[in-house]
């Protein structure tokens, strides 16, 4: 669906994105997660064509981005940072605008389109208010509507879930998952761990416009083969695992063990109380923190930050 | 996506404050004028100001005369200034690329849209201030102080002498209408061009306007005299020669090719410039 080889942007001296090489595969929900400045935006811009890459190549449905992004753009729902729209018109209106300014959006069905749309994004009973006076929730939603109108089959969304409560969250969450369902390739950036752990089964990592990590997300939180144990009787826990155990915090035991099962039948066996038992798993956060550095919003002495 | 430009301009309540207030002057000067029977003697002040007490169907004329120099430059650069810097700030530019909407329709569309707001504007000033002046000071007197009598019958003199019939008088306003609605371009297509180089609408219109301002002292200055033809206001004053009998065409013409001149190089530029850009906002 997206592919890019060492894609490459610089602007003036600075490198926002570095030899880039991104792959997402059609019915994907793909994440970009990454600090403030590691490149992520202006890589969202590169693959729709409104920022021109300085090397690499970049393909979108099979097309060459940018010499021929107008094929693949009517295809492509996009939302860029923040959403805008004409802010003296009502919501309505502009998705009807933005609908008609592109290339042979069927006038026929456009109300239908954009009433359908304003629904999926729970903007159903939007009144005759002018966007100005919309809150910023309200434009959020409308900005995803106008992403939706034509039915993409490809969904590039930078930050989707800026601004939006977390109902909001929980429902944009659900539609996009929905989508996903029906067919639709989802592509969001963001550096909200939680929307992306949620939401996406693929995920790169960005840091300092380099791409450091890209794997299904399940691969990346696989059980590291140790049993988080939480019991009151921690002692004799760590008394009958002497050996196993790594660490110990209190009542909560990390112990190396292949099968949380197992080790949990065995402690019941010797009337071993067990408040809690479960494999540890890497958290998103442990792993982007691993792989990335400061973002370029924090600019420490000692070069915590070279950007 | 001509029609959705255009749509979006006629929306725009800014559009109507504008022309609102072009129309306003006019009718302004009109009220002292008519109040004060105080009109500047003829060859002073604004071009026909010194006839209108006599005949209030030339004041379309005057008013004319009288937005040409700033009221409507100002407007025409405010307008063209914001048409791509300020969807650039407002953040629509980059949906309306991801429509998609290629860059060089898109500055297309905004120069049409341009134009239409020009000629909306001039019109709308020659209608209100021909109302305003046979409101205020009647059409079809007896005589002309300064010009050779008037012909009875709703015939208006010409700056030459000779007189206009009501449908030659129509032609020459349709003709100085368009006339000033081209000599406009020019400072549009610069505008346009200044409003691809930054995101600031205000920007790009104040240095359109600053190089008008810059054309009209160079126009005035002889040791300028070489590159004078070449000014994008020196000939602006020309569409006076359309109420002369008969018409001049000389600066008319000239006129209108260092418009066209203006426009095709600023555009050009524009368009090398907007569509090679990062849109990075």
């Amino acid at each position: 669906m997206i592919v890019t080889h060492s894609l490459t942007k610089h602007f003036g001296h600075i490198v926002a994105v570095d030899s880039v090489d991104l792959a997402v595969q059609e019915g994907d929900r793909y994440g970009i997660l990454g600090p403030n400045g590691s490149g992520k935006t202006t890589l969202v811009r590169m693959l729709l064509g409104l920022v021109y890459a300085t090397s690499g190549e970049i393909e979108v449905m099979g097309q060459q981005v940018p010499r021929h992004v107008g094929r693949v753009l009517p295809e492509i729902g996009a939302l860029v940072e923040e959403p805008a729209a004409y802010p003296h018109l009502t919501g309505r209106a502009n998705l009807a605008l933005f609908d008609a300014a592109g290339p042979s959006g069927p006038k026929s069905t456009r109300r239908k389109r954009i009433d359908n749309a304003l629904e999926r994004v729970g903007l159903a009973g939007i009144d005759r208010r002018p966007v100005k006076a919309y809150s910023l929730g309200m434009r959020q939603r409308l900005g995803l509507a106008a992403a939706l109108v034509r039915s993409p089959r490809l969904l590039i969304l930078d930050e989707p879930t800026n601004g939006l409560d977390p109902r909001g969250i929980r429902d944009i969450r659900d539609l996009l998952i929905e989508l996903n369902k029906a067919g639709t390739t989802i592509f969001l950036s963001s550096h909200l761990l939680g929307e992306v752990e949620h939401l996406c089964t693929r995920v790169g990592i960005f840091d300092l416009g380099r791409l450091v990590v890209q794997a299904e997300l399940a691969t990346l939180r696989t059980p590291t083969g140790r049993v988080i144990v939480d019991s009151p009787d921690a002692d004799r826990v760590a008394a009958m695992l002497d050996g196993h155990v790594e660490s110990r915090d209190g009542a909560r035991l990390v112990v190396r063990h292949a099968d949380a099962a197992e080790l949990n039948a065995q402690l019941v066996r010797e009337g071993v109380r067990v408040v809690e038992i479960g494999p540890q798993r890497r958290s998103l956060e442990q792993i982007v923190l691993e792989v990335t550095s400061a973002g370029s919003d924090q600019l420490s002495q000692e070069g915590g930050s070279s950007r | 996506m001509i029609g959705v430009e255009l749509y979006k301009l006629l929306r725009r309540p800014r559009t109507w404050v504008s022309v609102a207030l072009l129309c306003a002057l006019p009718v302004a000067v009109a009220i002292f004028v008519a109040v004060t029977h105080l009109a500047p003697p003829p060859g002073q002040g604004s071009a026909f100001l010194s006839a209108i007490l006599h005949d209030g169907s030339l004041y379309p004329a005057a008013a004319l005369a009288l937005v040409l120099p700033v009221f409507l430059p100002v407007a025409v650069a405010v307008v063209a200034g914001d048409s791509i810097a300020g969807e650039a700030t407002t953040g629509t530019l980059r949906y309306l690329l991801t429509r998609p909407v290629s860059r060089s329709r898109l500055l297309v569309a905004k120069l049409v849209t341009i134009t239409t707001f020009v000629l909306v504007a001039v019109v709308a000033v020659t209608i209100t201030s021909y109302i305003t002046g046979v409101a205020a000071f009647g059409s079809a007197p007896p005589a002309a102080v300064g010009q050779p009598a008037v012909q009875p019958g709703g015939s208006v003199t010409s700056l030459s002498g000779p007189s206009l019939t009501v449908l030659q008088l129509v032609e020459r306003i349709v003709g100085a209408v368009g006339f000033i609605t081209v000599s406009m371009l020019g400072v549009a297509a610069i505008a346009l061009f200044l409003s691809t180089l930054t995101d600031s609408a205000l920007g790009s219109a104040l240095g359109a306007l600053a190089a008008l301002v810059g054309s009209e002292v160079l126009v005035t200055l002889d040791a300028a005299s070489a590159v004078r033809p070449y000014l994008p206001t020196r000939y602006w004053l020309a569409w006076i020669d359309f109420f002369r009998q008969p018409v001049f065409w000389r600066d008319i013409q000239r006129g209108f090719g260092i418009q066209a001149l203006y426009v095709a190089v600023f555009l050009a530029a524009a368009w090398a410039n907007f569509s090679s850009k990062d849109i990075t906002t």
